[in-house]
């Protein structure tokens, strides 16, 4: 089964709590994400993002708590699949025995939602949308590391998701693709509508493309709000966050060229 | 331990049930079944070449002694076909193929290459283990037809070159026909076949497992076959007693 809308889903996550052995990572997390929003999650690594984004997309489990899509728990495996949803992961994830091609036709060809001739069709579109035309034929090993989250990003595209879960799409990036990532997704997000949640403790692609932010600290929400709201907090921990920068004496100390 | 035959079972089970997809995923069987005849046929081919020339050495001058040089074709086919060929096939694919089967998932586990699998509702069981499982499952009694074959050749030319033996190759497959019959080698390729599921099986759960970055990896690899190797080792034991009851 199928949902029938065509856009975005609502998220809505209910004091979600994790822990691996005897470590907690999540804390009992609540917040909700509105149909066809960008949603930023921001923290300092290893706060445990990463780890929300699997269980919203089902790759782990909670010890307790919920996350509803439109109104539905995801636990079970048929709102799983009633629901398209989407991930883009910090590495691409992409598979590197298959051609750029046959990864971004991969759901397609593996559900066979479509004939050969239609797939290759989806796939140049798709690669075209995020910048890759002609490079099909191409391995992810002769890719760089941007160009290995566009092709995970066309990947995601493909299976015309109503929510697209995107970790870290800037890490490991130099600012100008950072840049064009986060055009992408905000460009992509006001042409389909999809319901987009970025995790990234990326300053400048947050404020850049989210139309609310989380402040995750230590396995909790530390705050939601607008980037207005979230840059006017007067929270310690979110000031420090959003103003470390190297200190300005660090800068005069340097040798001299 | 337990845990891990049980997760084995699972797994097992789980790749039984979809054996009806196997036809869906018969390029990707194609392709295994490609790699293991490529990387397997030539090194068993040899390996059982000496194999028999081997069994032919060590047991011929001791029959020629006692007059019995003529009972070396039966000798050499029996234990060729019925406990070698299968043994150390199966051995060698746990190397080669078992290993490379590991390596190969745990990377896919270690770069999230099969988290990405999940979320696009792809079942990592029906893409990666069952076309690997029927891969190898058809491929090492074939790769055992092979051995059984060139083992014989080998022991019969040991047989018919080497002074102290000095039997003809009329006389080494004359007792040979009288002694092996096709049950014999059936025998022997049941036992693969169970021995390849065990490859297939054990070297898929050890490359799902896998945590950690390249020495992860590594140690999936060394579990994968040297768990194997035990595997077969025992149940050949069992798998013997069990298939005596049949002669």
């Amino acid at each position: 089964m199928t949902a029938p809308t065509e856009h975005g889903v609502s998220v809505s996550v209910k004091n979600l709590r994790k822990s691996f052995g005897r470590e907690p990572v999540l804390k009992g997390l609540s917040f909700e994400v509105e149909r066809g929003e960008i949603f930023v999650v921001m923290g300092p690594s290893g706060c445990g993002k990463t780890v929300l984004l699997k269980h919203m997309i089902g790759l782990e489990t909670p010890d307790e708590g919920e996350i509803l899509i439109d109104g539905e728990s995801i636990q079970t495996a048929e709102v799983m699949d009633k629901y398209r949803m989407a991930m883009v992961f910090q590495s691409g994830a992409l598979l590197n025995s298959l051609t750029v091609g046959e990864n971004v036709g991969l759901y397609l060809s593996e559900h066979r939602l479509k004939p050969p001739d239609e797939i290759s069709r989806v796939v140049r579109e798709k690669l075209e949308l995020v910048g890759l035309k002609g490079q099909e034929d191409r391995y992810p090993s002769d890719l760089s590391g941007g160009m290995k989250k566009r092709v995970a990003i066309a990947r995601a595209l493909v299976i015309e998701p109503q929510l697209i879960l995107y970790d870290e799409p800037t890490s490991e990036l130099d600012p100008l693709m950072a840049v064009v990532i986060g055009e992408e997704i905000f460009e992509l997000n006001r042409r389909i509508q999809v319901t987009s949640v970025v995790v990234s403790h990326d300053r400048d692609l947050a404020f850049g493309v989210a139309d609310r932010l989380a402040i995750m600290s230590e396995g909790e929400i530390l705050m939601v709000g607008t980037p207005d709201e979230v840059r006017k907090s007067s929270n310690p921990t979110i000031h420090d966050f959003l103003n470390a920068d190297f200190k300005e004496t660090r800068t005069r100390e340097r040798k001299p060229a | 331990m337990f845990q891990n035959i049980g997760e084995l079972l699972v797994l097992f089970w789980r790749t039984l049930r979809s054996l009806s997809m196997a036809w869906r995923h018969r390029q990707k069987v194609f392709d295994q079944l490609f790699e293991i005849g490529n990387a397997s046929l030539l090194m068993a081919c040899i390996l059982s070449l000496f194999i028999g020339g081997v069994i032919a050495l060590q047991t011929g001058p001791v029959l020629a002694e006692r007059g019995l040089s003529s009972a070396i074709g039966g000798l050499v086919g029996i234990s060729v076909c019925k406990e070698l060929a299968p043994v150390m096939m199966s051995i060698l694919i746990a190397g080669r193929i078992g290993s490379a089967m590991a390596a190969e998932i745990g990377s896919m586990r270690v770069y999230q290459e099969i988290d990405a699998l999940r979320t696009m509702n792809i079942n990592p069981i029906h893409y990666l283990v069952l076309p690997r499982l029927v891969a190898i499952s058809s491929a090492l009694p074939v790769l055992v037809v092979f051995a059984v074959l060139v083992g014989w050749m080998g022991g019969a030319t040991v047989s018919v070159f080497n002074d102290d033996i000095n039997v003809s190759f009329q006389a080494f497959f004359s007792n040979l026909r009288e002694i092996v019959d096709l049950g014999d080698v059936v025998n022997g390729l049941f036992k693969s076949f169970v021995f390849a599921v065990i490859i297939g099986i054990v070297s898929c759960h050890q490359g799902l497992q896998t945590i950690g970055g390249p020495r992860g990896i590594g140690r999936s690899v060394t579990k994968a076959v040297v768990n194997s190797i035990v595997l077969i080792l025992i149940l050949d034991y069992f798998l013997t007693r069990f298939l005596m009851y049949f002669d």
